[in-house]
């Protein structure tokens, strides 16, 4: 076996074991046995129900989501060239964000369950667009950084435009819920409103992982090698978009995983863009399984949202790899 | 045979022309050098005549068949290209970024087998960069990236091969190096067409040399028949002496 492939290997039993290890968590304790019971469908009626309605969906969502961003931060990383670039960071989150507090003000997820994810999903395609478009024009990282830095910002001004006209309390506190990015709660069914989505923006990077190594080289010897360039950008955003848009539909903002777990990926992949995305989706979704048992067992008053803790590790994290970076380019 | 034509190609930038019924063609088994001053439309002409760029008219074939209708993939096939900026965005190692040169084929980079292998390692092994296969791509000297994105294009094992400059920023010595592999390509029946800025270079190597000046093609064929005092003196705006293949330049007019 190849070293990638005994990362990807280890990486998955990691996230199963993480997965498990969350089930063991929450107000009622149980022991072993009676989690493992569960899980196999065979405890009692009252640990199925708290394995299967609640802490399993909810550490399923915390993984699925993280998997989403990881794939996306590796996917627009190689893209763009440049390992700064993440959902968080070039705004296509907030612009999710965003998408899905309006469907919430105006009362659209009472219509239909598919509006929020819908909504999040044209917000986070919209920003990847005008990011990609930007791309295309300028080759210069910090413009990039900078376009991502006012798309946030833009996102944020429209969010508190909304929280200011918020009819009452509890829709202000639904959006500033959605703001902040927690996992808690999570039900099977809102994971299958955003599923379908998120695995079809996956397929689409993976299918188009290939061209990313090529991009290595630039995009004049890429197309040289003949990646057809404008169909390559139009895949990834896309991929991104649906992937982003569909992880904050059931997450809220989670920023930083998308730019932490590639870069920790990338060397174990020989700098590879393409072989780095399915390491970077186990190695995300592991992260945010494992910073959700953090955030459950701290014996906070209320609980820390999942988005706050990302943020807290992750910031500091972005702001290293930028400071090694500038060492070596620009 | 593959053969690229490049007929009347016009390139427009806003109202400005960048080419002006630029033509040439290319054959397997011919070393053709690209001339010209800075902003002459070199790398323009060659953009276009991959169907890398847009043109306002002309008309480009390859093996036949017009170079815009061909998908990517197969084009990349048929004619390698080495362009002028060769940015590396991530650490890569040697051998993977060598590998890359076999992505029209299918090849993916870590991943590399049979008839991809043996290509990688032919190339390898040419451009005499075996040793450094397993070197991270940002620890090497100029002289030896040169030669491994020459490796990445010989290992496409395309017919007809385009480059660059690929000379560019080397010392005399690497520059001999580079022009002596690119001869070995032509030698084992590969076409080659090269942007140069070194004019004894080009006549040493060149089979068929062709001049471009303010988007134009304004002279082409043997180094003899092309190579004079005058010519450089038009084209360049240098004084030059020129004996047969041998030339010195003397200072600018």
């Amino acid at each position: 076996m190849t070293s990638e492939r005994w990362l990807n290997v280890a990486l998955l039993a990691a996230s199963i074991a993480a997965l498990i290890g969350a089930c063991f968590l929450g107000s009622t304790s149980m022991g072993p046995e009676r989690v493992i019971a569960a899980i196999l469908g065979q405890g009692s009626t009252g640990d199925s129900l708290v394995i299967w309605q609640i802490r399993l969906p909810r550490a399923i969502a915390a993984f699925i989501v993280g998997g989403a961003l990881g794939v996306s931060g590796a996917a627009l990383q190689g893209l763009l060239r440049n390992p700064l670039a993440e959902p968080g960071v070039l705004g296509v989150s907030s612009a999710a964000v965003l998408g899905a507090t309006i469907s919430l003000y105006y009362g659209l997820t009472a219509l239909s369950p598919w509006a929020l994810p819908i909504a999040a999903i044209i917000g986070a395609l919209i920003a990847t667009a005008i990011i990609a478009l930007a791309a295309i024009r300028t080759q210069s990282v910090v413009t990039l950084i900078l376009i991502g830095v006012g798309l946030s910002s833009f996102a944020g001004a429209a969010m508190s435009l909304l929280m200011n006209f918020a009819p009452n309390p509890f829709s202000l506190s639904d959006m500033i819920n959605w703001m902040l990015g927690s996992v808690s709660n999570r039900s099977f069914s809102e994971i299958g409103f955003a599923a379908p989505f998120m695995a079809a923006g996956l397929t689409i990077l993976f299918a188009w992982r290939r061209g990313l190594s090529a991009l290595t080289l630039g995009e004049e010897s890429a197309s040289g090698l003949g990646v057809n360039l404008k169909h390559q950008r139009i895949a990834i955003v896309l991929g991104a978009g649906l992937a982003t848009g569909a992880a904050v539909s059931l997450a809220g903002a989670i920023g930083f995983v998308g730019i932490v777990a590639p870069h920790m990926v990338r060397p174990l992949v020989r700098h590879d863009p393409a072989r780095s995305l399915l390491p970077s989706l186990l190695l995300a979704g592991l992260f945010l399984v494992l910073a959700d048992i953090g955030v459950r067992l701290l014996p906070t008053q209320s609980e820390l949202k999942l988005g706050v803790v990302a943020a807290i590790f992750g910031a500091p994290a972005f702001i290293w790899i930028a400071m090694q970076r500038g060492r070596r380019h620009d | 045979m593959t053969e690229l034509c490049a007929s009347n190609m016009s390139v427009m930038a806003g109202d400005t022309p960048l080419i002006e019924n630029v033509s040439f063609d290319l054959k397997p088994g011919e070393l053709v050098a690209l001339l010209g001053p800075n902003g002459a439309g070199k790398s323009t002409a060659l953009r276009a005549a991959l169907g890398l760029q847009k043109m306002s008219s002309g008309k480009t074939t390859l093996a036949g068949d017009p170079t815009q209708t061909l998908s990517p993939l197969a084009r990349a096939r048929r004619i390698a290209y080495l362009p002028q900026a060769r940015p590396l965005a991530w650490p890569n190692r040697v051998k993977d970024i060598v590998a890359l040169g076999r992505f029209s084929h299918g090849a993916a980079m870590g991943d590399l087998k049979g008839g991809d292998k043996l290509a990688v390692d032919t190339a390898l092994t040419a451009c005499g960069i075996t040793h450094l296969s397993g070197r991270q791509a940002d620890t090497l000297s100029g002289g030896e990236l040169a030669r491994v994105h020459l490796a990445r294009a010989i290992a496409a094992k395309a017919p007809l091969l385009i480059a660059d400059e690929p000379v560019a920023s080397l010392d005399p010595r690497h520059q001999f190096r580079v022009m002596d592999l690119i001869k070995g390509y032509v030698k084992g029946g590969g076409g080659v067409l090269v942007v140069l800025h070194d004019v004894s270079l080009a006549a040493k190597y060149a089979d068929r040399i062709i001049f471009m000046k303010e988007g134009r093609v304004v002279l082409g064929g043997s180094p003899e028949e092309t190579l004079s005092a005058k010519s450089l003196a038009d084209i360049y705006g240098v004084k030059a002496r020129v004996d047969g293949r041998s030339v010195t330049i003397d200072g600018a007019l």
